[in-house]
Parts: structure tokens; C-alpha cells; sequence
């Protein structure tokens, strides 16, 4: 089992401009991800939920505190981290299935190990009769299908998925919500998961981290298992429709727009 | 069914073709001004404008001297195939500027693109080579061709260096324009992947470079015909320039002609190539 653990995490950005003053991102992020979690962050935009991503993902080094991926220091990105972008980030000259073994190639496997590596997650994603189209042969719930094949390809200890659905229509994003829930139960991989939709949030999340602007930190964590009971029935509509789940939301709705309004209040 | 009725039904299918619904036009609903296929158009223009020039020729609205008749430029055309006109068969002519042409583009081509990736890549390079590409490039090359004469003479070397500088701004700008048009997306997605700062470089952003690149190719090309008449304007033996210029010295207008044609139309098949490799090579330009 891996674990993910960072310890009083900052960053600051130097100024944007001159007259204006350092940018404090994120702010004493203490946060651990291990075993099954699927853990989601949510908040208003420029609340440093990107910013937390590029950290783990080691894009970005932070001004303070440390990144442990089985206890040793995340240095920069590697592809035990696996990242899905919420633009597709494919190569447009190379098919479904070289982008999707994209890591593999580069870690010189053969084209035939390649294969039967990929084509396990194009299979799991939905995409096995599209191995030789071209990414701009397909529409973006499937690129997204690609961008997921390929994070799983290099078998990561984490997937980070920054608003992966954010680009898609509400139909497309409910199916993908649910195949990205197919994929984790399968794969039983760590899970850490952007998103601007609420309800996403509660739907897919195992733990909900909230967060809050200036400087970016963490207000609020709930441990939630809609998805789990998702999985009993496969019944999405119902799950969200269920009485928890509207109260989860509500409370959650109340915290990001800064007035708990708390109706019960014995 | 009765003749008349057949008729009527003809007729009536007929009218509705002219007036009635068909499939919606390209160009015709509030959409973007200027989609819809435009070749039958460009065919068009292009027949009428050689007829335009033969009925002006023909008719003698225009002296010969000035403008001659489209068969008398063919005719000079199969004239000097042969026969030297200025020191060279037209053959000749043509082998000695394609040389000329496709040298300096050729030489471009693996200096250029190279030093524009560069440029984009590393912040060194491009301070390097920013200031001396961005000075000389809006010169015109008539601007420097005396001094390339006063280094280099009035050789071949001469001549392909004045091309060289004409074609090598263009496609150095478009090489590291190319490698900025590749998404940050793309460059994490492929560190994230395992991928070293090389393997960024090789795999991705010249990959992704690749249609500006070609377009900076074609843009290159064209300024390389562009500045051919230049090179070949000073003490040159043979050349479809020189051969254009020396023919104008002595009116004989029909070669003039003729050479002006010859340019264009290398210059045209030459792209109609390019963007055949462009079709082959970057398919997925403009789509993504």
C-alpha cells in the first residue's frame, strides 16, 4: 500500500506585479493519502487546489514543508505519479494506443510489451475498438478515456486528476464519473481528484477536502462513501437524490459561499 | 402516368431544384463569412484571365512590344528550350536558379530550424540570436546585396548567401513559434510520463513544431523566389532572373514574359508539394 504524505506544505509565488505583494498559494497543507482514498478538493477557482496538484504531480517545488511518496521526497514529476489534465494534454501525431503507451515507450519498452500493457487500460476504459484513431478523430469524453489510459499505463502508486470532466457536457461527465469510480475500484490505486462541481465532489469522493482562498488551506474534510453505495446499486441519480447526500451538499455550498447558514440550529 | 403529367413532374422537380429546399448552402447561413469550396471559382478566373490576355493580343488593342500573345510566349518558350537566349538554353537557365533556390534553401533549412527550436527552448539561444535575426530581417535584400558582392564576389556563394539570409529569418521565427505553440499540458503530461528534458525536446515539442515549421518552410521558399531576380541582377551567366533581366534590356518582351511564368510556376508546384507533405505529414494541423 503507498502513501502520499505532505507535511506543512507552502508555496508562494513571487509577485505578480511590481506593486503588488507575494502570492501565499497554499499555506501549512498538512493532507495524507494512502491505501484506497479517493480524495477530492474542492473550492472557489484560485483557491490553490491546481497549485496542491502541481506539487504532488512535482511540477512545482514548495516554498516550505515536504512531499513524501513512500517516504521518500518527491523531487520532481515522475510517472509513479500519474497526472490526467482537464485539456486531454494528447499528442496529436500519435494514435490511441501509442498515446495511451506514451511512458511505456519511454521507458523503451517494445512495442509488443507496450501493447499488452495498454491494451488492458483502453480496454478498461472503453476505448478497444479505437486503438488506431487519432486524437482529433475523437470526440472529448473519449480523449479524456485516452488521457486516463495513458496515466494508468506506467501503473502509478497515485492518479492526480485535475478537473479531469471539467471540459465535458453533463451527460458525457456523468458517465465518466462513473467509469473514473469503475477505474479505481478496479485498479484499488490512490486517488486525488480537482473539481469545481459539488455534487461530483460528494459523489465520487471517499474523503472531501474543502478549501478556501488567500492563503490557500484546508477549512473543511468530510469522510464520505456515496461512491461505495454507487457501487451496491449502480444507481448515480438515486445516490444523489439521496437525503445525506443533499445534506452533505448543502452544508458544503453553505461553507464555500462563506455563511454557514445553519438552518438547525438545536 | 400521361405525357403531360410526366412533363409537369419534370418540370416541377426542375423548378424546385432552382427555387425550392435543398440541402443548405455553405456561406449562406449566419456563419462564419467565406466557408465553401472555392476551386470552380479559382478554375474560372484563371480561363478567363488567359482569354482576357489572348482577345487584348489578338485583337491588337496591345502592341506585342508591350504585351505579347499568350501562343508567342509558347512559341519562345519551345524557342529556347533548345536554343540559347543570354548565354543558356532555358533549361539551363532554370538548373543554374533551382540550384541557386533550393541550395539556399536547403542550407536554411539545417541551420534555421535547428537555431529556431534552440531559440525557443533556451533562454541563451534566443538571446543570442534574437537581436541579429530581428535587425537584418526587415531589410530588403537589395538593401544588402552589395555588401554580400563586396565580401564574396559575384560567385555562385554570392548568390546563395543572399538567398540563405532572405529564407533563414522566416523559418528560424516560425521553428520557435512552433515550439511555443506546444501546451504546457503537453510538456507535463510528458514529464509525468517519465520523460527527461531531452526526451521533452525530441518527442513532443519538435514533434509539435512540426506545422509551423512546414508553414515556415513555405514561407521561406517564397522569399527565396522573391529574392532570386536580385541575386541574379549582377553579373550572372545564366538564371531564369538573369535571363529575364537581359531580356528586358533588349525588349524582347516574350521572354520576359515567359520567365515570369517559368518562376511562378515552379514557385506554385513546388507548393502545391509542400502542402501535399503538409496533408501527409502534420494531418492533424488546424484540427486540434
Amino acid at each position: 500500500m503507498s502513501k502520499l504524505d505532505l507535511k506543512n506544505v507552502t508555496v508562494i509565488y513571487p509577485p505578480p506585479t511590481k506593486d503588488t505583494e507575494e502570492v501565499h498559494a497554499l499555506e501549512n497543507i498538512d493532507l495524507t493519502i494512502e491505501g484506497n482514498d479517493f480524495v477530492v478538493a474542492l473550492g472557489a477557482s484560485g483557491c490553490g487546489k491546481t497549485t496542491l496538484l502541481n506539487v504532488m504531480a512535482g511540477f512545482i517545488q514548495p516554498s516550505g514543508g515536504e512531499v513524501l511518496l513512500d517516504a521518500n521526497p518527491i523531487k520532481g514529476p515522475g510517472a509513479d505519479r500519474g497526472v490526467v489534465f482537464q485539456q486531454h494534454a494528447l499528442l496529436p501525431w500519435l494514435n490511441v494506443i501509442d498515446n495511451a503507451s506514451f511512458g511505456l515507450m519511454l521507458q523503451k519498452k517494445n512495442p509488443a510489451e507496450r501493447k499488452k500493457i495498454v491494451s488492458k487500460y483502453l480496454k478498461l476504459v472503453g476505448l478497444d475498438e479505437f486503438l488506431n484513431h487519432f486524437p482529433y478523430q475523437l470526440s472529448g469524453g473519449m480523449q479524456q478515456r485516452v488521457g486516463l489510459a495513458r496515466a494508468l499505463s506506467s501503473d502509478p502508486a497515485i492518479m492526480l486528476m485535475d478537473e479531469p470532466l471539467g471540459a465535458l457536457d453533463a451527460l458525457t461527465r456523468e458517465v465518466m464519473q462513473e467509469l473514473v469510480l469503475d477505474i479505481w475500484n478496479e485498479t484499488k490505486k490512490m486517488v486525488f481528484f480537482i473539481t469545481h462541481s459539488v455534487d461530483e465532489a460528494i459523489f465520487v469522493a471517499t474523503r472531501l477536502i474543502v478549501m478556501s482562498p488567500r492563503p490557500g488551506r484546508i477549512i473543511k474534510s468530510y469522510n464520505l462513501d456515496f461512491n461505495l453505495r454507487f457501487f451496491k446499486n449502480r444507481d448515480a441519480r438515486q445516490v444523489k437524490s439521496l437525503p445525506e447526500f443533499l445534506a452533505v451538499r448543502q452544508e458544503v455550498l453553505d461553507i464555500i459561499h462563506g455563511d454557514e447558514i445553519r438552518i438547525d440550529q438545536g | 402516368m400521361s405525357f403531360t403529367n410526366r412533363l409537369k413532374e419534370t418540370s416541377k422537380s426542375y423548378l424546385s431544384k432552382l427555387f425550392g429546399r435543398g440541402p443548405v448552402k455553405p456561406g449562406e447561413a449566419y456563419g462564419a463569412p467565406g466557408v465553401g469550396n472555392s476551386m470552380g471559382i479559382s478554375i474560372f478566373t484563371s480561363i478567363a484571365l488567359i482569354f482576357l490576355w489572348w482577345l487584348i493580343t489578338n485583337m491588337g488593342w496591345i502592341k506585342p512590344l508591350f504585351l505579347p500573345s499568350p501562343e508567342a510566349v509558347i512559341a519562345k518558350f519551345v524557342d529556347i528550350w533548345g536554343e540559347e537566349f543570354s548565354g543558356a538554353t532555358l533549361w539551363g537557365h532554370i538548373k543554374a536558379s533551382l540550384f541557386r533556390v533550393f541550395g539556399a534553401f536547403f542550407l536554411a533549412c539545417i541551420t534555421a530550424i535547428p537555431i529556431g527550436i534552440a531559440m525557443g527552448v533556451n533562454r541563451i539561444f534566443r538571446g543570442i540570436f534574437d537581436p541579429p535575426i530581428e535587425f537584418y530581417r526587415p531589410i530588403p535584400p537589395l538593401g544588402y546585396l552589395p555588401l554580400t558582392i563586396i565580401w564574396l564576389g559575384i560567385e555562385d556563394t554570392q548568390k546563395i548567401t543572399l538567398i540563405f539570409l532572405a529564407v533563414f529569418a522566416p523559418m528560424a521565427l516560425s521553428a520557435r513559434a512552433g515550439v511555443r505553440s506546444v501546451t504546457i499540458e503537453q510538456i507535463q503530461m510528458a514529464y509525468s510520463s517519465g520523460a527527461t528534458r531531452a526526451q521533452v525536446i525530441w518527442h513532443v515539442i519538435l514533434k509539435g513544431a512540426m506545422p509551423e515549421i512546414l508553414t515556415g518552410m513555405r514561407i521561406g521558399i517564397g522569399f527565396g523566389w522573391t529574392t532570386l531576380v536580385a541575386a541574379e541582377m549582377v553579373a550572372a551567366e545564366a538564371g531564369i532572373g538573369h535571363m529575364v533581366l537581359s531580356a528586358a534590356e533588349f525588349l524582347v518582351t516574350d521572354v520576359v514574359i515567359m520567365g515570369i511564368i517559368v518562376i511562378g510556376a515552379i514557385a506554385y508546384t513546388f507548393d502545391l508539394f509542400m502542402r501535399f507533405v503538409e496533408r501527409k505529414v502534420v494531418p492533424w494541423k488546424g484540427k486540434m
